[in-house]
């Protein structure tokens, strides 16, 4: 889980261009949108992106999207669920 | 210099039609242009519902008098341009300074698409005839070119609001006394790059869209081009010219919010309807209609209805979207939909906002969902709102 | 409103060897420096901790470090209304280098973030975004930078009551080079006080500034 959270944290700087950002900055439970991290909703879009690329995930109802992509262990948690 | 601009010549070609009456009376029988694309050929055919002009490239070619191998977008802008120049039947033997001021978003990507397999397969492939007029500035000029059109010529690209902002600029190319003429509007054709793009961005709708509904899901994209004849009044006095009616405000204004959504009170909306209305010097209560740029998204809707609802207050006039007919034909629209205000003037009409059921809850009030016919009709206000916040409004008034 | 009574007040000019202001030489690039990390250096330099920065395509980089940098040589918008500071900008390659980036993507899966940059004018928009500007803006398509005509939209823009200010110029990058050029026009004969005319504007568009 540990692995996947930090190979997650670096994948996110790589698609979203958070150039200035080391994965250590950001937490587990960091928001990722609004307040902590500050996404936006075409960072949202782009998240969906990444779930697709790299993990073969396609997110079933974009309904779902903030709650999976809350933080870095949501969505590690939505990818260990599913990948079965 | 006071004098008004005068709209004397009206051209468009849409999925609802291959020239303006055409256009018109499918508005009346409510019969909409969207369904599955035949001529683009995309592997997205059945996800998502396209507004497709119902002609290949060599049949518009045929109708408009361009040549088959140019670009979609320039086939669909000689087409009504052209119509358009007949309309207004300008006299042969004066001198006049003529502008065509064009606006597109896709340029000749269709073309292009349709060139890049098999040249990036074998460098010795493809044609280079299909990529030779890629550029949005070259669609203009080859259209420009064939309607011998020489003293000024540009390409306005600002996305959803390109034709209206051509508009815009002509009049302000007369009120200046530079130009005397201008073919204003826009085009754009279907291509895969938009529609991928669309679809990434999670804002068209699987099903036939919903302007104005609560339960919109988005938008259809749709092609076509629309232009009018502006011409300065002095001259069309002494021409004779029909005068359909009036370009009598604009205005232009920025959203400063997000790249392709609009602030949720929708600022930039406010800003330009606001503004072109204070310059034609009306007051709301003088609007009879509004056509709205209501392409179906759930951001685009609320915001706009908000920015009526603030400039309107509770006497929001007679309102409708046109893009259940012809889906959203980003750079034409503006030009489609000024064509759309003089008919709606002409013809005293409001047209449907079609596939309406139930009201955003945030509204104060629905859309008109049936045609009405025998209207006083004497000033339209015509909203378009693209991307990157370039919100504009144009104001149409009777003759 | 004519030219005769507009003065361009600041004005910036970026090229392969890197940012100059009001004719003198500001931020220099790293010589063979590929353009994105050319301009990632001088966003750098600035220090304006804005991080959205990095997700913007280069057209949009390049007009937002041209405006930036008129801000850090001494043009104060502050005092002008939001509603009132317009923008028209012109470029012959439109946003082809931003296209290209989101067609390579569409092979594989199609990028949100590289589509939101396939329109030229969405470089007014980050500006606009960044700046919290309102006033009126167009994007026009040239085959190359044509003063006399952007003269003619500037002109009758500046004529609306509106508008008080007015950032004008050629933004153009294609194929890892920038072109960049931008002036301030105002009502007011202060900063640089150059009058304003199209023989001015295609001056200092050819300016020498690194020699």
């Amino acid at each position: 889980m540990n692995e996947l959270m930090q190979q997650l944290k670096q994948q996110i700087i790589d698609q979203l261009n958070l150039q200035d950002i080391k994965p250590d900055a950001i937490g587990d439970d960091t928001t990722l949108f609004g307040e902590g991290l500050g996404l936006d909703s075409i960072d949202a879009l782009e998240l969906i992106v990444l779930l697709q690329q790299q993990y073969g995930l396609k997110l079933a109802n974009s309904e779902d999207g903030p709650k999976v992509f809350k933080t870095v262990r949501t969505i590690a948690e939505y990818i260990q669920a599913h990948k079965g | 210099m006071n004098s008004r601009i005068c709209i004397c010549g009206l051209g468009a070609v849409t999925a609802i039609g291959r020239n303006v009456s055409e256009n018109l009376a499918s508005l009346r029988s409510g019969k909409a242009g969207v369904g599955t694309a035949r001529i683009l050929e995309t592997v997205h055919r059945n996800d998502w519902p396209v507004a497709e002009v119902s002609y290949s490239n060599e049949e518009l070619a045929a109708m408009s008098g361009g040549q088959a191998h140019w670009p979609r977008t320039a086939l669909l802008s000689m087409l009504a341009a052209r119509e358009a120049l007949d309309h207004a039947a300008l006299p042969a033997g004066e001198k006049m300074r003529t502008g065509f001021i064009s606006a597109n978003s896709v340029g000749g990507m269709e073309r292009t698409e349709y060139f890049y397999p098999a040249f990036k397969a074998d460098q010795t492939q493809g044609a280079t005839k299909d990529i030779v007029n890629h550029e949005c500035g070259a669609v203009t000029e080859i259209v420009a070119d064939a309607l011998q059109i020489h003293d000024f010529i540009t390409t306005v690209s600002t996305a959803c609001s390109s034709s209206a902002n051509s508009l815009m600029l002509g009049a302000r190319m007369i009120k200046q006394g530079r130009l005397d003429v201008v073919v204003a509007g826009g085009a754009d054709a279907l291509s895969r790059f938009t529609l991928n793009g669309f679809s990434t961005l999670q804002i068209l709708d699987k099903n036939h869209c919903t302007p104005f509904d609560a339960n919109r899901k988005g938008l259809n994209l749709g092609e076509g081009a629309g232009y009018v004849v502006l011409v300065r009044e002095e001259l069309a006095v002494q021409w004779g010219l029909k005068v359909y009616g009036y370009l009598s405000g604009y205005a232009n204004a920025n959203d400063a919010y997000h790249q392709t959504a609009s602030s949720p009170e929708g600022k930039g909306n406010l800003l330009a309807m606001t503004t072109a209305l204070q310059m034609s010097g009306l007051q709301p209560g003088d609007i009879q209609y509004i056509n709205a740029h209501g392409t179906g998204t759930a951001n685009n809707d609320l915001s706009e209805g908000t920015a009526v609802m603030q400039l309107f207050g509770d006497q929001v006039p007679m309102l409708s979207s046109t893009k259940a007919f012809t889906g959203h034909t980003l750079g034409a629209c503006g030009g489609v939909e000024a064509v759309y205000a003089m008919l709606a003037i002409e013809h005293g009409v409001v047209y449907p906002n079609l596939n309406f059921t139930e009201r955003i809850p945030e509204l104060s009030f629905d859309p008109v969902t049936e045609l009405k016919e025998g209207q006083d009709i004497r000033h339209v206000l015509s909203n378009s709102f693209g991307f990157g916040g370039n919100c504009s409004a144009l104001v149409f008034s009777k003759s | 409103m004519s030219a005769q009574d507009l003065h361009i007040t600041s004005y910036v000019r970026i090229g392969q060897q890197g940012i100059a202001c009001n004719g003198l030489a500001w931020h220099s690039f790293e010589p063979g420096a590929p353009l994105p990390d050319a301009l990632a250096a001088a966003y750098r330099a600035l220090e304006p901790a804005y991080p959205k920065f990095f997700k913007m395509d280069l057209l949009s980089k390049l007009g937002w470090l041209g405006v930036e940098a008129l801000k850090a040589n001494g043009w104060q918008p502050g005092a002008y209304e939001p509603a009132s500071v317009a923008m028209v900008v012109a470029n012959s390659h439109a946003s082809n280098d931003a296209d290209l980036n989101y067609w390579e993507s569409t092979r594989q899966v199609p990028s949100p973030a590289l589509f939101v940059y396939t329109l030229p004018n969405i470089v007014l928009g980050e500006i606009s975004i960044r700046n919290g500007w309102k006033g009126e803006q167009a994007f026009l398509i040239q085959d190359a930078f044509d003063a006399t005509q952007l003269l003619e939209y500037v002109e009758a823009v500046m004529a609306t009551g509106e508008t008080e200010v007015c950032i004008a110029g050629w933004l153009d990058v294609w194929k890892g080079t920038a072109d960049g050029f931008l002036v301030v026009i105002e009502k007011t004969k202060t900063g640089t006080a150059l009058p304003l005319s199209a023989a001015q504007l295609m001056n200092l568009y050819k300016e020498e500034i690194w020699k």
